[in-house]
Formats: structure tokens, C-alpha cells, sequence
């Protein structure tokens, strides 16, 4: 009983079983991700009511924070599965972290963008190197690194783990990301929400914010899946279960 | 109707929040499609791939390939 989860989570590791765990629940991650996501959208633009000082303008925080956490995020999950990738050399890992990398940088892409056009009308520029905002844009840099140093070698597998050692490295940037705005005191905001103890932040307001939270997870998950799966089918182009896969599909 | 005028002019802030959630999804609708476009491709090259090497060991198990 006692070694039921290891040997789940190595069964689960093997490409063919993961290839299938992933179609299966990919299509309810997205379904999940669909519905938390309009109903989100619906009770922050509609039904949440005005800020008292920003007027509609705060709006924007219903995709950016979401984001912005998703940033982070995404990068704590492809440091883990380097660090799995480097020291246990599991395929899946690196493929689950080459594979986080594009989503990651889609979501602090967003981040970066929503924030200047939410920092346009309310501190009057649409970029200053704030500490939240530059080490925001470190973090774009890191993840286009691993993304460009991945690609960058000839051996797939090669190239993957000298990726993962920069993800790796790249991890001090996330906790520097979230206390940045206690640590420097300059303009980016402070945290809103607070997980453990008490949200500065009316309920009206708060329940769409986590609803595009949900949303935003679950759309990671149907989007990591999905890539998983292509990669896997690349990478094990030669084996017998690619063949009967690309056997039955190829036609449709 | 005026309400839905009131809606899009998002308090006089339109011009900001409508393309930040146009960002928004924009970014995702692509990061979306772009694994589905290799995910087809990498299906047709194997494909391919397969056809030659049962063609050149002589099997004719497989079916043909589509047109297309």
C-alpha cells in the first residue's frame, strides 16, 4: 500500500500511459477551463461594480493578475519537473518543462502588455522600470532563454537539459517577482489578495478575479496536455504506440 | 442599446481595457493553435514516413495514403 503512488507516478511517466492520461483529460480541463472563464468574464465586467478610484479602468485586473500569477506560476512548475529532468533524467520532465516554457512566456507576455495599458491612464506611462515590472520582464527574458536555448541544439534531449539547468537557475527570479513590491517601494501596486489571511478586495469584486484564476489554471492544463502529447509523439516517433496512433488518425 | 454603449465605453477607459482583454485572447487563441498545427503536420510527416518504409520492406498491410 505503501508504494502505491510511486508506482502510479512511474507507470504515469512512461509515454504511452501519459500520451492517453493526457487526452483524457484534456477536453474537461478545457470545458472547465471555458466555463470558469465566461463565467469570470461575466461577473468582472458586468456584474462588479466600479472602482471608487479608477472607475471601469480597474477592469483590467480581471486578466492580469490572473496572468501575472500564471506567470509565476508556470514557471515554478517547469523549475520543478528541470530539476526532476536533471536529476532523475525522466523524459516526461523535460518534455512537461520545454513544454510549460511557450505557455509561460504567452502568459507574462499578457501580463507585461495588460499592465502597461492598465499603467497608461492611472500613473500616466505605459512603462517605468519599477522593480515589479522589471523583474516581471526578466522573467519574459528567462523563459524566452529556455525556449531559444532548447531549440538551439541539434540533440533534442541535449538541448532540453541544458534548458532545464537554466530554468533551474532562472527560479531565484519568481520569489524576487513576488516580493518585489514589499521589498522596493516604488509604484507597482501591493498585493491585493491575500491567500492565508485577510483580501483587501470586496467579495463583488473578488469572486470573478478568482473565478479567472480557475479559469486560467485549467487553461494551462489543456494547453500543457495538448503540447505534451504532439512532443511525446515526436520524440517517440519510432515506437510501436506512435505507429498505431499516427495509424489511426493520420486518415481523418 | 444605451446600455450597451454605456458597457463598451467602460467609463471613458475603453481604449485601454478592451485591448488589454484583446491581448488576452488573442495570445491564448494562438498559443492554442499552434500546437494543433504541428500536432497535424508531425501526424503527416509519420504518416509518410510509414508508407515509404512499408513500402520499400514490401508490406502492403497499411492502407493507402489520404489525398490531399
Amino acid at each position: 500500500m505503501s508504494n502505491w503512488i510511486p508506482l502510479w507516478l512511474h507507470k504515469l511517466s512512461s509515454p504511452p500511459t501519459f500520451y492517453r492520461f493526457a487526452g483524457t483529460l484534456r477536453p474537461w480541463a478545457m470545458a472547465l477551463a471555458l466555463v470558469f472563464g465566461a463565467i469570470g468574464l461575466y461577473g468582472g465586467l458586468l456584474l462588479a461594480p466600479a472602482d471608487y478610484q479608477q472607475g471601469d479602468a480597474y477592469r483590467i485586473i480581471f486578466i492580469h493578475v490572473p496572468s501575472a500569477w500564471m506567470s509565476m506560476f508556470i514557471y515554478a512548475v517547469m523549475g520543478m519537473s528541470a530539476f526532476v529532468a536533471l536529476v532523475w533524467r525522466i523524459k516526461l520532465a523535460e518534455v512537461v518543462a520545454m513544454q510549460s516554457a511557450p505557455i509561460g512566456a504567452a502568459f507574462t507576455f499578457i501580463t507585461l502588455v495588460t499592465g502597461s495599458l492598465w499603467g497608461k491612464p492611472m500613473w500616466g506611462t505605459w512603462w517605468t522600470w519599477d522593480a515589479r515590472l522589471t523583474s516581471e520582464l526578466v522573467l519574459l527574458f528567462l523563459y524566452l532563454g529556455v525556449i531559444g536555448l532548447y531549440q538551439a541544439f541539434e540533440d533534442r534531449r541535449q538541448g532540453a537539459r541544458a534548458a532545464a539547468f537554466l530554468a533551474i537557475i532562472g527560479i531565484i527570479n519568481v520569489p524576487i517577482v513576488h516580493f518585489s513590491v514589499n521589498w522596493w517601494n516604488t509604484l507597482h501596486q501591493g498585493s491585493t489578495v491575500n491567500i492565508f489571511g485577510h483580501s483587501k478586495m470586496s467579495w463583488d469584486m473578488l469572486w470573478p478575479l478568482l473565478a479567472m484564476t480557475l479559469a486560467t489554471k485549467f487553461y494551462y492544463a489543456a494547453s500543457l496536455f495538448r503540447r505534451t502529447q504532439t512532443d511525446l509523439l515526436s520524440l517517440e516517433s519510432g515506437k510501436d504506440w506512435v505507429r498505431q496512433i499516427v495509424n489511426s488518425e493520420a486518415g481523418q | 442599446m444605451n446600455s450597451v454603449m454605456h458597457f463598451l465605453a467602460m467609463g471613458g477607459y475603453a481604449d485601454y481595457v478592451w485591448p488589454a482583454y484583446a491581448v488576452f485572447f488573442i495570445v491564448l487563441i494562438a498559443d492554442n493553435l499552434a500546437p494543433r498545427l504541428r500536432r497535424s503536420h508531425l501526424l503527416r510527416e509519420l504518416r509518410a514516413r510509414q508508407i515509404r518504409q512499408s513500402r520499400r520492406s514490401g508490406d502492403n498491410t497499411l492502407p493507402t495514403p489520404p489525398s490531399s
